[in-house]
């Protein structure tokens, strides 16, 4: 069994220490059953989703302008805000100082003191992507009612739905979204698809197409959702995703791609080029559904192969990184140089994305691309490994690999792939290389 | 102009109005000048709200197969779709976050929903006096997609030109690019099309030539602008990245810059200029006491005053003077909280105003008190995020 210890992040002013005891009946006001009657919570409902992928219309109308801020987003800013000023939150993120390293990529580098707790670090098992929901242990269903925002569903209707006061009803099993009370940004919060339900942190089709929607109400290309899966850095196994705004790209969203494949469904699958982290690009697809559950396939192949991953949900839910990682593997077996152990960063989903939350001064002065290309490089699979893993997801996803993505070119025999009209074949692409562009002085 | 007039000339007096913000700036004839050059290229202006193109050649008029009207007003988002690679969308839209040239090929749309490949080719325009950015010129060269590279090899040969082979139905290798009699379904599922060497030599010919009418026109009004930034933007001014995010936001807000003397008010949205009747120009460098008259409860000004030195938000009900026509007063229920930037550091107050009357609660609706917060949010975001520009 291999294990390793960390301070875990406290996302939630209810969540003590592992050793203490749990058995606390209520009058916090949580969302067990001691509580849940009587409980009630905004409730957004998306409107159902369009058939074609981005749902973007070609005729212009008089609203094609630089988009004004969505109600979703509306929703989540005025909510987070209202329990900022009610000091819900264990510091002023705003507070910290933060920067963009200079180099080629940009990475986002926070000096964060306040971030990790000053108590002893817990004993997290990591050689398991797969681990049973423990109703012993901190989740969800523990929190109090003030960090929870609003509840979101995947509407039926043509139209958002908004209900400002609508009860909580378990027999709806309605997901939630929740302050984390230790934020890497403002607004930073955690979608936890049908809380009670209490679902261990595993990617299942459902909960990430919820994600995507959340994603696509808030159209805002800087609101990403991120996903850490057991392994791979996940706190609480309670199923759960994050979300915040940063107003700046990613470098993960900035490294050039390769495509390796599109999908049946039309789902265009890419490799990353020159990125410390290997990783899968999914976007297109007839519809969102059909990217959602070519991913969710893709992680479910992962899961069941014990191989521990993020994701990044990017560019309203239009993008979908996917990176296999190893890093605490190599932790627990004390394959990581001590000076990169020393940081205290671990790469879950937004240190690989590019964003960088450093607990030392020191850190953050000398804070370099180098530095930060050197952790995530640690944190990636090898390339025979990612070639494995690539091979593995493919053949879950319903395509066998047939390219020969090289050094060169992607050459696709027409009518390898069962596809529909000629998807598959791009444009001219120079050098089988990415779309870049030419940036001038 | 009165309320009662029909849409279409209430558009067209938008129109009239964003022509006439971007030809106040320059000498008389400026448009008369760009009307003559030969390319196809936009002028937009990122201090009015929605960043919307300000300025559009008859050459992009002719290309794009819309008419004036159509597109002054409109972003440049407006000519894309979905099959727009999102990859070139970002590229553009970092490159004005971060007020840099850029020059991306992407896939465009015009009128009539046909699909285009261009080579768009942006550069910021700054003033001279204030180091702000003024405009962003782009400049659009139709490619044809067909940049073959001397001597290379069957292998070597670019996916586009291969099906455009297998459409024409014979081989062809030469230098120069065909025309295009691609099926257009095909234009949109390429991934990526590069311009020729000659294409983008086009493209900063035609910017050059652009810069050099705005840049003669400014001088003759007396307020020169030019391709590259000659000075420090001043203290006062915000970047046009900032504002672009600000003008997102679509309640009454003002920002006040607590470093300047007197507190000055820095920005002011669009609602707040509708609210308090007020015009942008009066309204920047000056104190919010303006808002303020005869029977504004002066307590209320202390309690304001006492949290601003504190830095903690407030809300307070004061009684405010609008310059509307009527000069009526109106209650604001106003809510101001200090706001830092990426150094961790109060850089500016913010200021939500919600007129009274308005707070009955929408069923369907956010709660008046959530949208003003959110207001506050959404500044927050935009001031943290924006001073973290890569160089």
């Amino acid at each position: 069994m291999l294990k390793i210890k960390r301070v875990p992040t406290v996302v939630s002013n209810y969540q003590k220490d592992e050793a203490s005891d749990e058995s606390v009946g209520c009058g916090r006001n949580c969302l067990g059953a001691c509580c849940l009657n009587g409980a009630r919570l905004p409730l957004y409902s998306c409107k159902k989703l369009e058939k074609s992928g981005t749902g973007e219309k070609l005729v212009i109308s008089h609203e094609a302008r630089e988009p004004p801020v969505a109600f979703l987003e509306s929703l989540v800013l005025g909510e987070w805000e209202d329990r900022f000023q009610r000091g819900l939150f264990r510091y002023d993120v705003t507070a910290c100082e933060t920067k963009v390293i200079p180099g080629k990529y940009g990475f986002v580098a926070q000096l964060n003191e306040g971030r990790h707790l000053k108590k002893r670090p817990t004993e997290f098992r990591v050689d398991k992507v797969l681990q049973s929901f423990d109703g012993n242990k901190f989740n969800f269903t523990k929190v109090g009612q003030e960090e929870l925002l609003f509840q979101f569903e995947a509407g039926e209707d043509c139209d958002v739905q908004f209900f400002p006061c609508m009860p909580l009803d378990a027999e709806n099993s309605p997901s939630v979204v929740a302050i984390n009370v230790s934020p890497i940004e403002y607004g930073h919060v955690l979608l936890i698809p049908r809380v009670l339900d209490c679902l261990p942190q595993r990617i299942d089709h459902k909960s990430l197409l919820l994600a995507l929607h959340m994603a696509a109400e808030a159209a805002n290309p800087y609101f990403r959702l991120g996903y850490n899966s057991l392994g791979a850095f996940a706190t609480i196994n309670h199923l759960h995703f994050q979300a915040y705004y940063l107003a700046m790209p990613f470098p993960l969203e900035k490294a050039p791609s390769k495509k390796m494949i599109t999908t049946v469904s039309g789902v265009k699958i890419s490799e990353l080029v020159n990125y410390p982290v290997r990783s899968l690009l999914f976007e297109g697809g007839n519809s969102m559904q059909d990217l959602s559950d070519t991913v969710s396939d893709a992680c479910v192949c992962l899961q069941e192969n014990n191989i521990p991953f993020n994701i990044l949900i990017s560019d309203s839910g239009r993008q979908i990184f996917l990176m296999p990682q190893c890093y605490a593997e190599k932790q627990a077996l004390g394959e990581v140089s001590p000076e990169l152990l020393e940081t205290q960063v671990n790469p879950a989903v937004w240190e690989i994305s590019g964003h960088m939350v450093l607990k030392r001064k020191e850190d953050y002065e000398g804070a370099s691309e180098e530095n930060a290309w050197r952790l995530l490089a640690e944190a990636s699979l090898s390339e025979e490994r990612f070639k494995e893993v690539n091979a593995l997801i493919f053949e879950a996803i319903g395509c066998s690999n047939q390219e020969e993505e090289l050094e060169g070119i992607l050459v696709q025999p027409s009518g390898s792939v069962n596809q529909t009209g000629n998807r598959t074949l791009g444009g001219p692409i120079a050098n089988g290389a990415a779309s870049e562009c030419l940036v001038l002085q | 102009m009165s309320i009662t007039q029909s849409s279409a000339s209430l558009f067209t007096t938008a129109t009239e109005e964003k022509e006439g913000a971007f030809s106040a700036r320059y000498s008389l004839w400026i448009k008369e000048a760009l009307d003559e050059l030969p390319h196809s290229f936009t002028i937009t202006d990122p201090f009015i709200s929605g960043h919307p193109i300000v300025f559009a050649s008859p050459g992009f008029l002719k290309m794009t197969g819309y008419s004036r009207e159509e597109v002054i007003g409109r972003n440049g988002r407006a000519f894309q779709g979905p099959k727009t690679n999102r990859r070139s969308i970002m590229e553009i839209r970092e490159a004005i976050r971060e007020e840099r040239p850029v020059q991306v090929s992407i896939l465009n749309y015009r009128k009539s929903g046909s699909p285009f490949w261009m080579l768009f080719h942006m550069i910021p325009v700054f003033g001279n006096d204030d180091g702000r950015v003024i405009h962003f010129v782009a400049v659009q060269v139709p490619i044809s997609g067909r940049k073959m590279r001397n001597g290379s090899g069957c292998s070597e040969m670019v996916f586009g030109s291969c099906r455009r082979e297998v459409c024409l139905g014979s081989y062809v290798h030469q230098e120069r690019a065909l025309p295009v009699e691609c099926d257009e379904q095909e234009l949109e599922n390429w991934e990526h099309c590069e311009a020729s060497e000659s294409e983008k030599l086009k493209s900063v010919e035609a910017v050059g030539n652009v810069l050099s009418v705005l840049t003669r026109y400014s001088e003759f009004a007396g307020r020169l602008v030019c391709g590259k930034r000659s000075c420090l933007r001043v203290a006062d001014c915000l970047s046009s990245s900032l504002v672009i995010s600000l003008g997102r936001i679509k309640q009454s807000f003002v920002l006040t810059n607590p470093c300047l003397p007197d507190m000055p008010v820095v920005y002011a949205s669009d609602a707040f200029l509708t609210l308090t009747g007020y015009k942008r120009h009066e309204v920047l460098g000056q104190n919010c006491r303006f808002l303020s008259g005869v029977d504004t409860d002066s307590s209320v000004l202390y309690e304001m005053k006492e949290c601003i030195l504190k830095g903690k938000p407030c809300t307070v009900q004061i009684l405010n003077y609008s310059n509307r026509k009527d000069k009526s007063t109106f209650w604001n229920l106003l809510h101001i909280s200090p706001v830092r930037n990426a150094s961790g550091k109060t850089a500016y107050f913010v200021g939500v105003q919600m007129e009274a009357s308005c707070k009955d609660i929408e069923s369907k609706e956010l709660r008046p008190e959530t949208r003003q917060l959110s207001v506050v949010g959404a500044v927050r975001v935009a001031v943290r995020s924006s001073f973290m520009v890569t160089c």
